[in-house]
């Protein structure tokens, strides 16, 4: 495990400079500052842990740090700058980037550039003999190593690459393992402690000036002219909540219990909270009690007149609410987008009040905007994980930034996440799916999702030949829409609901499906109906392929569609759009309402077994490798 | 005779343009017409079976032919025309009898007749046996003629009793007729009280806090439920709604008004739902011999999903509904795809469909099947007015309700064409 942690600390360096947002100019200093301070931050990060849970990986911490420290101040500003030009080829994602992607040839050249340098610096700190740096070598920068890496990505699974670099690691770290003893262990853990608080308290009277001196370049200033101290300082003030026994981060990690609205006390106490007036609870489905009833857009003139006793609210934090209240903003990645934009807002007209630390205050803040956008609707597992994101990235501000330093650093973390965890990652999913694709395929989808979309007009523009059958079901009929688009296009498409999904199935070859969030079982957490396809085209043996972002994935387990799940407008069931002639439950009385209920479920959970592959931004994977990706993958965008 | 023409392109017509919903009404009707047909034919003194069956069959041919698709016609021409084989076979089974009394008080020897041919006289014997009594090892044993040549033996056995009692023949023809029509008069009874019959066993099956999952609408569900009900059973029904034609909407309605607690889902959710099911009770648009379901479409895939949650998947059939074919490719065969304005609006889509571009093929198919296969491993149970029975018994009760001659009917139907 302390080989994950490690290698967790290092592909922060291409994870930063992978693509940075569009302006060149400004940019990769502070990328670059920004994967300093975690590197240098990375001794201690694998040793805390090491010391406590006889991991395999000791590294003798003197060594660690003068050479790791050194081998980066040398190493990574001047020679990444020269060899630029150099290394122009050696970006793996280039040469498909140029073709495939469409982009502007700046921005290509900008990610080439970040690149070279991530390349150059990793072979710099491999021969600096920072073992640790080796297996994220070997898992991270695979795709670096192969300039095809599109094909060998697509090819082969990431997954037997790491475990090859594990075992190098494992074999290179046991002579390491074998010098030091516990106690030695412990008393290095403790001198580091030490040296760590004096070098804090230090930094904290050294840097300030610094780093209000500095407004352009936003963390590399203070970092260069104090040198080493400064550095470890900053480390030191990131460290604050790392380096706590291991058990309890376990612990942290363990996604916190969901609110269960069935509790009554606590559903009281929510109430007094909420700023929307909670629909009474009107003949609601047993099994689903406790679930937060659906809130309609009914609230919203209620919600419009109350903006302006909440001054604690941001209008775009306000506006992004009011659209998923209503049913307006509705897509995982669309309304993970809008909240991190909303979010991006707020943060710019943010100013932190007299007597608190923008850490803490800024936070709290971002809290309240949570709560009333889980008041509008409750949050999807990937806005759950975005939030967390940005929470880890305020908490882990470097108390040396100036606030407008500080702020800039949060806009372009949210921009940078967006980037690449959702619109790059899309790319990279729509061109391996794309090769799943052959001439003469019927393909299937249900529902809309906006990657299947991406990859069937991908493929179509590739002048792949094949048909696409889309099933729909109500009351959403999201089908419908994705229809529309893709005839437009010039798609040949069957349309059908999802009670025809036997007769359809037959002459399916692949089935394509979109998935709002994947559970580290395995589970697809998707919109309701796609267990069924997902089912029916496993009984027909057709191929079925859930195409996520790897941001999606979650380290919940689930086993059924019941334990969570999002409870939809139950009127909108008993009515049937463009069907005058069914209106059969208008009629009842009020007495026989009451035996009478509606359910909307929103999501279903698709047990694993049928699905064949999911293809996310990491390659194509099958579903019993989810917990693996969660592992290495969360770890990563937490510290980036 | 020209009575009995109207009215049956009347329902000719009315089976073409589909007027007439739920194969029960349409059992009905079928043997209603059947009866009025069998009433009006003339029947010759000699071979009058034969002439019923010609008769019947001629009409059945053109009913089954105007709808295919629906199954229950054919089941119950199938039915009449055996019904009118067990008439005609207990009859001169009867008249034998009679022949044999006669015989045996002469002189207690075997049938060996005095003056029939001995054939046409064991043949009788081994038919009267076959129809009164459960086949024995010593019929089985003997070199019996082919049950299909009763009809022929009795007819000739008739010719020869004609020739000596002439008084006897015109009753025994007129009431070939009227236990036919009584026969038929019984079917349609039959018919029409399915539903209570199978509703009877409800109690045996619905257990206290149970919940029952259902798609669509079926009379033959709500009566079932509904009978549990008044048994005193509580339990909580889901329905799923059965797009794209609703008919759970109605049947949710149905049951509130009787007091069930009911809770209305989408189709999609079935899967999410099913877990917390104990059991799955739907209609049936037939049931074939081997077991297999025709049924509204949507219900395949609640069947899997019950299977991959072991709950049981019962099927509610009346017997009209058993109908003696084997499916072949039924998804495609035994379908009928509806109007795509049940799924799409054409304001919407109609530049997309197949007659909007004019430019090569169409971009925009839409597919509105109406029903679904479910195959008989799917099928936990059936629950007929019979009682229960595994899928795999099916063939065997069907046996016990059409003669083996008529199987075929709908082939020559189709190859006379």
């Amino acid at each position: 495990m302390d080989t994950r942690r490690v290698s967790r600390a290092v592909p922060r360096v291409r994870q930063v400079g992978f693509f940075t947002p569009n302006t060149p100019a400004q940019h990769p200093p502070p990328t670059r500052s920004q994967s300093g301070p975690p590197t240098s931050d990375s001794p201690p990060l694998s040793e805390s842990p090491a010391s406590n849970t006889l991991s395999p990986v000791m590294i003798p911490p003197a060594r660690h740090l003068s050479d790791n420290l050194g081998g980066r101040t040398s190493a990574l500003p001047v020679p990444g700058r020269g060899n630029a030009g150099d290394h122009a080829t050696v970006g793996s994602y280039n040469p498909s980037e140029s073709v495939l992607w469409l982009e502007s040839p700046t921005r290509s050249r900008i990610s080439d550039e970040e690149f070279s340098e991530g390349t150059d610096w990793y072979r710099r700190s491999n021969s600096a003999k920072f073992a640790t740096s080796l297996p994220s070598g070997g898992f991270n920068f695979s795709p670096v190593k192969q300039p095809e890496s599109v094909a060998a990505l697509e090819a082969k699974n990431p997954l037997p690459e790491k475990s090859e670099a594990q075992k190098e690691q494992a074999s290179n770290s046991k002579p390491l393992k074998a010098k030091t003893t516990k106690a030695e262990r412990r008393a290095l853990q403790e001198s580091q402690r030490a040296a760590k608080a004096a070098s804090k308290a230090e930094a904290n009277k050294s840097s300030t000036p610094g780093g209000a001196a500095s407004s352009k370049h936003m963390k590399q200033p203070p970092q260069k002219k104090d040198g080493p101290p400064a550095a470890s300082s900053v480390a030191a003030s990131e460290r604050i909540g790392v380096d706590r026994p291991v058990e309890k981060e376990r612990k942290k990690d363990l996604p916190p219990p969901r609110m269960q609205f069935d509790d009554a006390s606590r559903v009281g106490k929510a109430k007094r909270r909420s700023v929307l007036n909670q629909p009474e609870a009107r003949n609601r489905v047993e099994l689903f009690r406790h679930l937060p009833p659906h809130k309609n857009g009914s609230q919203l003139p209620y919600l419009e007149s109350k903006f302006f006793e909440l001054h604690e609210m941001h209008p775009a934090v306000y506006k992004v609410g009011l659209k998923y209240l209503t049913g307006d903003l509705s897509g995982g990645n669309a309304r993970c987008i809008a909240m991190l934009q909303a979010f991006r807002e707020a943060i710019k007209d943010y100013s932190t009040p007299p007597e608190k630390t923008l850490n803490r205050d800024l936070t709290s803040k971002i809290g309240g905007f949570v709560s009333f956008l889980i008041e509008c609707r409750p949050l999807s597992m990937s806005m759950g994980n975005a939030i967390r994101f940005l929470k880890s990235r305020i908490t882990r501000l470097p108390l040396a930034l100036s606030e407008s330093e500080a702020k800039a650093t949060l806009c372009s973390d949210i921009d940078r996440f967006i980037n690449e965890k959702i619109v790059l990652a899309d790319k990279v999913i729509v061109r391996h799916a794309a090769t799943k694709i052959r001439d003469g395929d019927v393909l299937l989808t249900y529902g809309s999702s906006c990657v299947v979309e991406m990859i069937f007009l991908y493929a179509h523009e590739l002048g792949k030949r094949f048909r696409v059958v889309v099933v729909d079901s109500r009351p959403m009929l999201e089908g419908q829409k994705l229809l529309r688009r893709l005839v437009a296009k010039g798609l040949s498409c069957t349309y059908t609901q999802l009670n025809a999904i036997s007769y359809v199935m037959h002459e399916v070859t692949r089935v394509f499906l979109g998935a709002s969030s994947i559970f580290s079982n395995g589970t697809v957490y998707s919109r309701v109906g796609t267990a069924s396809v997902a089912m029916v085209a496993h009984a027909f043996h057709v191929p079925v392929l859930v195409c996520c972002e790897a941001y999606k994935f979650h380290e919940r387990v689930q086993l059924d569609s019941i334990c969570f799940n999002e409870l939809g407008d139950p009127d909108a069931i008993s009515m049937v759009p463009g069907r005058v002639d069914v209106n059969y439950l208008d009629k009842l009385i009020d007495k026989q309402k009451e035996s009478h209920q509606l359910l909307n479920l929103k999501y279903d959970a698709t047990p694993s077994d049928y699905i064949s592959v999911i293809v996310t931004d990491y390659g194509m994977i099958p579903p019993t490798s989810v917990p693996v990706i969660v592992r290495e993958y969360r770890k990563e965008y937490l510290l980036i | 005779m020209p009575d009995t023409q109207a009215l049956v392109n009347d329902f000719l017509n009315k089976l073409k343009k589909r007027k007439i919903e739920g194969s029960q009404a349409t059992a009905k009707q079928t043997a209603e017409l059947l009866r009025s047909v069998i009433s009006q034919t003339r029947v010759p003194y000699t071979n009058q079976a034969a002439a019923l069956i010609q008769s019947v069959k001629a009409v059945g041919e053109r009913l089954i032919a105007a709808n295919p698709v629906e199954l229950a016609v054919g089941n119950v021409v199938r039915r009449v025309l055996h019904i009118i084989r067990e008439e005609d076979l207990s009859l001169t089974a009867a008249a034998m009898a009679g022949v044999n009394l006669s015989a045996v008080s002469d002189d207690e020897d075997d049938a060996d007749g005095d003056n029939q041919p001995v054939l046409s006289a064991a043949a009788i014997a081994a038919a009267s046996r076959s129809t009164l009594r459960p086949p024995s090892l010593q019929t089985l044993l003997e070199d019996v003629p082919d049950f299909a040549a009763v009809p022929h033996t009795s007819s000739s056995g008739g010719d020869s009793e004609g020739k000596s009692k002439s008084a006897d023949k015109s009753s025994r023809s007129r009431k070939l007729k009227h236990d036919v029509i009584e026969a038929v008069n019984e079917l349609i009874q039959d018919i029409s009280t399915c539903h209570e019959q199978i509703a009877e066993q409800a109690v045996e099956h619905i257990h206290q806090n149970e919940v029952i999952l259902t798609l669509g609408s079926s009379r033959t569900v709500l009566e079932f439920l509904c009978a549990a009900k008044e048994k005193k059973r509580s339990f909580r029904v889901f329905v799923a709604e059965g797009a794209p034609r609703y008919q759970g909407h109605l049947l949710a309605k149905e049951l509130v008004m009787r007091g069930l607690p009911t809770t209305l889902i989408t189709d999609s959710a079935v899967f999410a739902m099913i877990s917390r099911v104990n059991m799955v009770i739907v209609g049936a648009h037939a049931v074939m011999a081997n077991g297999g379901v025709i049924a509204p479409v949507g219900l395949n895939m609640v069947a899997l999903a019950a299977q991959k949650h072991a709950v049981p998947f019962v099927v509610l059939a009346g017997i009209h509904k058993l109908c003696p074919l084997y499916p072949h490719h039924p998804e495609v065969l035994l379908n009928e795809l509806r109007s795509p304005s049940e799924l799409l609006d054409f304001g919407e889509f109609s530049d997309c469909l197949d007659f909007g571009s004019g430019i090569g093929a169409p971009l925009l198919h839409v597919v509105n099947p109406t029903f679904d296969y479910v195959p008989p491993k799917l099928v936990s149970l059936f629950i007929t007015d019979t009682g229960g029975h595994n899928p795999s018994y099916m063939y065997r009760l069907i046996a016990d309700y059409y003669s083996a001659d008529d199987l075929v009917l709908q082939r020559r139907a189709t190859s006379g064409n």
